[in-house]
């Protein structure tokens, strides 16, 4: 078969239609997005009814009790906290690295890495049982003359992930400024006084657009190491602890490679969605996918690599229960879970290897659906098996998720695709300036090779070439 | 005498590039490239050839805003923990710097790119009314070129812009 070198955008698109196209997408999705809404309806609707009857009769039907203190409530809470990654890596490491295929996709990944940060705020919330003394993890003075205990990587936590929620939601918000002020040059009524609003009086000059590039690049330097901060931190929760399994040294760099594999993964099941509900083909084309693949790949290899460090660690190691523990994962109660990850998580990616497939939208969808079923069975498998099998036999116990804990965790799915639903419908999901900037510099450069092309061939040939097409919105 | 403002929307970057290059070169007396605002649909840092270095401050805000942070936060988690007489710290220091390390981390980074952003508005000559020749045409596909001159510039500078292919030119009394 031959290979296809399709380009990324086509440079010849007019500026007028990338307005058009996306502003259309806001107005007229398919029928596919009303009913994709309705069905996060759904979810909420059961997630809030299990949490009300968690509320009212209390968390032993969340199947919590000792030593099953948190399981599948902060396994959910590292998943979501690991789906946030996307948008700093499409976003904030590919802008520095001048990876300029990443324009179209990095609205939605940026948007994705806020809506899984506030999802997963919810968890241990909702762990908490008292969720109204929840701001006790707060660093304020008050009249218990009490302070959070700041050795804890819990209150670690709190801050990490208020540093990153409030700094990711900036960087969008940034991001979007100038695609906020083409909205409100093209709205009307109420839509056009929110667009006024948010555009801060955006009108593209110079100034604007030198002080806007300054901010976006030190924002996105700001918030590579916070991504990478907040899941090692995440990582202490655990790895801070004596428990066995948890004491491990690669827990950090572990966490933050799972964190950019689920973030990849999520990128792709929602790339394959927009494209259908907007029609946006033309924008998340054939070529961007499969970079996107590329890099989910790569990233798949190195979480597959640090997975091997850690069980070949703890295998060499002199720690008995940890390595009891490692056992009993891959051919214990856990082992069809432990077992799934592996095969999700690092044989299943090597379809990303093969480009008919990764040119295949719905078989893309399909794997990248069950790379994030391996991930979240990777986070089950890191807080179960090692509370199930501790240093106390007398505390050996088995535990699976309880139906409301599922319908809870079902329902952050939900709640999670209602608010990114809403936001492609209300803000533009694809950087319309961006894409113009790709498009530009990519017709530049087209007319450039073009005009060396005519200039080295004037050079054996006395005729003269024609006017140069204009460049600026074809 | 009156003062205009006149805006001309081109729809090629390189005609107003020609256009603002010409200006600098004095074509027109009286009017330099400090007089020009470049509004355009995407950003062209290659303007700064003709138009000149403009500075930009941010970066030395995102500093203070860092250091702040850094500051700030180790006093304000030392205070917290120098009130060990009502928390007993077990033998354990009063300020551990191991952990207050990572919280500080991120109060430098919290601070940081808050300061970055407010710079950023107050920086960028935002929130302000849109100029009246302003185009929406800006904000889709052409670039706009606007002075404020006096009466004596204007028609030069129309000849030099219609030389420049602009499609179109726009124009206004600012004051009599």
């Amino acid at each position: 078969m031959s290979i296809v070198n399709e380009k990324d955008i086509n440079e010849q698109i007019a500026w007028a239609k990338i307005n058009a196209d996306v502003l259309r997408s806001m107005a007229n999705p398919r029928r596919a997005y009303w009913i994709s809404v309705a069905m996060c309806l759904a979810m909420i609707a059961c997630a809030v009814t299990a949490e009300v009857y968690q509320y009212t009769e209390g968390m032993g039907y969340a199947n919590l009790n000792n030593p099953h203190m948190w399981d599948m409530y902060i396994a959910t809470f590292v998943f979501w906290i690991g789906m946030s990654h996307s948008g700093t890596l499409l976003s904030a490491i590919l802008h520095i690295i001048h990876a300029d295929w990443r324009k179209p996709i990095y609205r939605f990944a940026e948007a994705m890495t806020t809506f899984s940060l506030m999802t997963a705020g919810f968890f241990p919330i909702i762990h908490l049982g008292r969720m109204w003394n929840m701001y006790w993890v707060l660093p304020y003075v008050s009249d218990r003359g009490h302070w959070p205990n700041f050795r804890s990587p819990l209150v670690w936590d709190a801050f990490a992930i208020s540093t990153y929620l409030s700094a990711s939601m900036l960087f969008l918000f940034v991001g979007m400024i100038p695609d906020l002020a083409i909205c409100r040059d093209n709205a009307k009524g109420w839509q056009k006084k929110l667009y006024s609003v948010l555009s801060l009086g955006w009108t593209g000059t110079d100034r604007q657009w030198r002080n806007f590039r300054k901010t976006y690049m030190l924002m996105a330097c700001f918030l590579i190491p916070l991504a990478v901060s907040v899941h090692s931190i995440v990582s202490s929760d655990f790895a801070m602890s004596i428990m066995p399994g948890w004491h491990v040294t690669t827990f950090p760099p572990y966490f933050v490679a799972g964190a950019l594999y689920s973030g990849c993964a999520a990128i792709i099941t929602l790339f394959v969605l927009l494209r259908y509900y907007f029609r946006f083909e033309e924008y998340m084309t054939k070529a961007i996918m499969e970079k996107t693949c590329k890099l989910t790949f790569a990233i798949a290899m190195v979480w597959t690599y640090l997975n091997l460090v850690e069980f070949a660690s703890v295998w060499y190691g002199h720690d008995i229960y940890s390595k009891e523990l490692l056992i009993a994962k891959a051919v214990g109660p856990y082992a069809w879970v432990f077992w799934s990850m592996i095969f999700c998580g690092s044989v299943l990616p090597f379809t990303l290897a093969f480009q008919s497939l990764r040119r295949n939208m719905p078989v893309m969808f399909v794997v990248s659906l069950f790379l994030n079923v391996g991930m979240f069975f990777e986070r089950w498998m890191i807080v179960a098996p090692t509370l199930s099998m501790s240093h106390n036999p007398h505390q050996w116990d088995i535990m699976w998720g309880s139906i409301i804990e599922w319908a809870i965790v079902f329902g952050s799915f939900g709640w999670f695709g209602l608010l990114f639903l809403v936001f492609v419908k209300v803000f533009p999901s694809v950087s319309m300036y961006e894409v113009k900037e790709m498009v530009y510099h990519r017709r530049r450069h087209v007319v450039n090779d073009e005009a060396a092309e005519k200039f080295h061939r004037r050079a054996s040939d006395s005729k003269t070439g024609t006017d140069e097409p204009g460049l600026e919105g074809a | 005498m009156k003062r205009y403002s006149i805006m001309a929307l081109f729809g090629d970057f390189d005609e107003a590039f020609e256009a603002i290059a010409e200006i600098r070169h004095a074509a027109i007396p009286g009017i330099t490239t400090d007089d020009i605002t470049l509004k355009s649909p995407i950003e062209h840092p290659e303007i700064e050839e003709v138009l000149g270095e403009r500075p930009v401050h941010i970066q030395k805000f995102t500093l203070g805003g860092a250091l702040f942070g850094l500051i700030f936060g180790f006093f304000f988690l030392a205070s917290a923990q120098a009130t060990f007489l009502v928390q007993p710290q077990g033998g354990k220091p009063v300020i551990p710097l191991p952990s207050n390390f990572v919280l500080v981390y991120e109060m430098l980074i919290f601070f940081g790119v808050w300061i970055t952003f407010f710079s950023f508005l107050f920086l960028s000559g935002l929130f302000r009314k849109p100029h009246p020749l302003y185009s929406e045409k800006v904000s889709l596909d052409q670039i706009g070129v606007l002075l404020e001159v006096d009466e004596d510039k204007m028609q030069p500078l129309k000849e030099l812009f219609n030389k420049h292919k602009a499609v179109e030119i726009r124009e206004g009394v600012i004051h009599q």
